[in-house]
């Protein structure tokens, strides 16, 4: 225990983010049942209005800052970066060990929702000024979630752009590097530049609630929209921060499992990761099409939004392309990647009409807009997830999954989303708006919110089976020996599973014509 | 040789693209120029999505590994071959993005710009109901009432009520938090807030009725702030407006 709480081992500190994540992600998912059985009939069901608003906001602001950021950057920068460069650890082991912890605060913070009378009801985006003004919730607990989470989150960047600069093996030059390792580097630049300016909105609707300052209050000369663009100034980019090292994660399997180079590697790192990146940062106004802001400005971020599509094209082409002539196995992690190609094309495809602020002026707040976040930046970053978990598991505990139990909740899981999901696409363009309690006003859309409950609790079943086929695995999976897949990446070649203090017996060196895709 | 006959061709494109919304649309309603707009969207990225798709699949399937000691043949691309890869693509996605843009800011240009002579209803949204007043100083509002279960039992108030054939442009602010004003059948949406005047039009063509509702989270009841468009014959709207504004 003690060697856990004060462990400095980038390992380890990377499967204190993956236990917290999953424990966010678990209770965040509850909470989307509960949704679901609440709209399974008009009018009132199983959960009070305000019950219901504090779900959506845990749901919400866990699977985002709690389950999606950490999983992503924090659990799977830790475990493998330093492995996949050669190096013993990070930059600052220390540092990183308090990054970790400030994590968990939140974490419990968040969890001090269900504990706390009157729990935040705003919503993960906190809106002003319902938020700082309205609510009779406790809004500070939000704040401080994001102010630690935040902190953590800054603190993890500033050490991986360090040890990725820094501490790869001798030898190594930027064209070597894991496709992995670019898209952490590209997520923490995005998180370094806009986490303060998140901080910093919260920040001052924590003042405007509490200290009675006026940022936010139009009667004294504030502005509402301030709030809105700062918000999603970050929150936008953070879709990039979970989505880049999705892509990273899924080109590490799919490379791996089909023994294939990246398909026109230098392409899909330096225009499409660093591409997203740019352009990534100038597009928050497409959360604000209907805000009432000026018109010249939505047309101007309706090209930049479109334009997105270029780099996440680039990228698309590469995971695609890595499987040409390619040799492939198929593990349960390939199964998750290999469904991701289509995730993305759905998620992404329906991101376009979204980019047009005509089509907005009707699609906005509707299910169309929940579908499609939920595919691309909750489904495809989650099954991206956890094709790693898959992937990575007999490195990170020594022991084999059961294959049949994971393609087995791989099919459910895979079957679930998309049955929750596609009928909400439907009615979505049909009207229906989110975040509501009751839809009274549309009770023809009853079927399709039952097609989706349904669809709810088969991702429920799949994800009890593939967290009983982790925990199994790890106390009494076979030994799966140091290099299982046949990788060439240094910590399947170089390191044992799991590894030791210092990851590899000799500090690995590389040649000049060494990548990690050499097969 | 391949990538300047690929970028002239998507450089082509780009440029049709723009030459088609040369003379703005005069539309009076946007329904089924939003549909129309919408279709074309949906064979757009129907047509991306089956080609990778469709690529995606055949790869899957058919590079299976064969024995145990097989590696991908994918080989280190020439610079030129790795560039046609980049530059074309890119063309084509960019074309493509154009053509959308200049067919979402044609629509957009006519949701955007009010004709002259519309009525003008001023809207402020409240939580949790709707209040419109008429330029003669009548008012109309519309409170959706529930039993002690929670069960909607019916709307109190006119709604917002309309005459047939004249456009309408609602000028609309907020009395608390941030609202928005959501006409599914018409195809609009724009949010309400303190301190902001924000507007939208449409051209209520034909007697009806239609939903309009709160889009914006809200609180408590944000799922219970909507009511009716009651789009009526002229006569009967005069009529309905002189009842309002003796009380």
């Amino acid at each position: 225990m003690k060697e856990w709480i004060f462990t400095t081992d980038h390992k380890r500190v990377g499967i204190l983010y993956l236990i917290g994540t999953l424990a966010a992600f678990a209770v965040a998912g509850l909470m989307a049942l509960a949704i679901r059985l609440e709209l399974w009939e008009v009018g009132p069901g199983i959960l009070s209005p305000n019950q219901y608003n504090v779900a959506l906001y845990f749901h919400g602001a866990a699977m985002i800052l709690g389950f999606l950021i950490p999983g992503l950057t924090g659990f799977l920068a830790n475990y493998l970066i330093p492995m996949m460069i050669g190096a013993h650890d990070v930059s600052f082991p220390r540092i990183n060990a308090l990054s970790v912890w400030l994590y968990w605060f939140g974490i419990v913070l968040a969890l001090l929702t269900f504990v706390i009378p009157n729990p935040p009801d705003i919503m993960w985006t906190g809106y002003v000024p319902y938020a700082s003004q309205y609510t009779s919730g406790n809004s500070a607990f939000y704040v401080f979630t994001v102010h630690l989470i935040g902190f953590s989150s800054i603190l993890g960047s500033v050490n991986f752009l360090c040890t990725i600069i820094y501490m790869r093996a001798p030898g190594m030059g930027w064209n070597q590097l894991n496709f992995f390792v670019w898209t952490i580097a590209g997520a923490f630049v995005i998180q370094l530049i806009f986490v303060p300016v998140l901080a910093a909105a919260v920040t001052l609707l924590l003042l405007d609630k509490y200290f009675g300052t006026a940022f936010f209050v139009p009667d004294s000369g504030g502005d509402v929209l301030l709030y809105q663009n700062l918000f999603w100034f970050y929150s936008h980019p953070a879709v990039y921060v979970i989505l880049l090292p999705a892509v990273g994660a899924l080109m590490e399997i799919i490379t791996t499992m089909s023994r294939n180079q990246v398909f026109n590697y230098k392409v899909a790192v330096y225009g499409g990761v660093w591409g997203v990146v740019l352009l990534g940062s100038d597009v928050w106004v497409h959360h604000l099409y209907t805000s009432g802001l000026a018109d010249w400005l939505r047309i101007g971020m309706m090209v930049t939004t479109l334009i997105i599509s270029v780099p996440v094209g680039l990228l698309t082409i590469s995971l695609v392309g890595s499987l040409y002539r390619g040799s492939i196995q198929y593990s349960t992690g390939m199964l998750y990647a290999a469904s991701c190609l289509f995730l993305i094309l759905l998620g992404g495809l329906t991101g376009i009409p979204l980019a047009m602020t005509s089509l907005t002026l009707h699609l906005a707040e509707t299910y169309f807009v929940m579908a499609h976040f939920h595919f691309i930046m909750g489904i495809t970053a989650t099954f991206a997830l956890f094709g790693a978990i898959y992937h990575w598991f007999p490195k990170m505990t020594g022991k084999m999954y059961s294959e049949t139990l994971g393609k087995i909740s791989f099919v459910l899981n895979f079957i679930g989303v998309n049955v929750t999901f596609i009928p909400l696409f439907g009615i979505g363009v049909e009207g229906m708006p989110r975040r509501y309690y009751d839809y009274a006003m549309f009770p023809q859309f009853q079927g399709a919110q039952q097609i989706a409950t349904v669809g709810a609790f088969i991702i429920a079943v799949a994800m009890a089976l593939t967290f009983v086929n982790w925990i199994h695995g790890a106390i009494a999976g076979p030994p799966a020996g140091k290099n299982p897949w046949g990788s060439a990446s240094l910590e399947w070649t170089h390191a044992d599973s799991p590894p030791g203090p210092g990851n590899f017996p000799t500090p690995p060196t590389v040649s000049e014509d060494w990548t990690p895709y050499n097969y | 040789m391949r990538i300047k006959a690929f970028s002239v061709m998507a450089g082509a494109v780009a440029m049709l693209a723009f030459a088609f919304p040369g003379e703005a649309l005069a539309l009076n309603d946007h329904t089924p120029e939003w549909d129309k707009v919408w279709m074309h969207l949906l064979i757009d990225v129907g047509v991306i999505g089956a080609i990778f798709l469709v690529v995606s699949i055949y790869f899957l399937l058919s590079y299976t590994r064969k024995s145990e000691g097989e590696v991908g043949k994918l080989k280190q691309m020439s610079f030129g071959n790795s560039l046609a890869w980049a530059l074309i693509p890119a063309f084509i996605f960019m074309a493509d993005d154009f053509y959308l843009a200049a067919q979402g800011w044609n629509l957009w240009n006519s949701q955007r710009r009010v004709p002259e002579g519309a009525y003008e209803i001023q809207v402020t949204g409240r939580m949790w109901g709707w209040d419109f007043a008429y330029p003669n100083g009548a008012m109309s509002s519309s409170d959706v009432e529930y039993d002690e279960t929670g069960l909607v039992t019916g709307i109190d108030g006119d709604g917002l009520v309309v005459a047939q054939g004249t456009p309408v442009v609602l000028r609309m602010s907020s009395a608390d938090v941030v609202h928005s004003f959501f006409i599914p059948d018409f195809r609009i949406k724009e949010d309400l807030m303190p301190g902001r005047i924000t507007y939208l039009w449409f051209n209520p063509k034909d007697a009806g009725e239609h939903v309009y509702t709160c889009t914006e989270f809200c609180g408590l009841d944000h799922s219970r702030m909507y009511g009716k468009v009651k789009i009526l014959p002229q006569p009967e709207f005069d009529a309905w407006l002189a009842s309002k504004s003796e009380e």
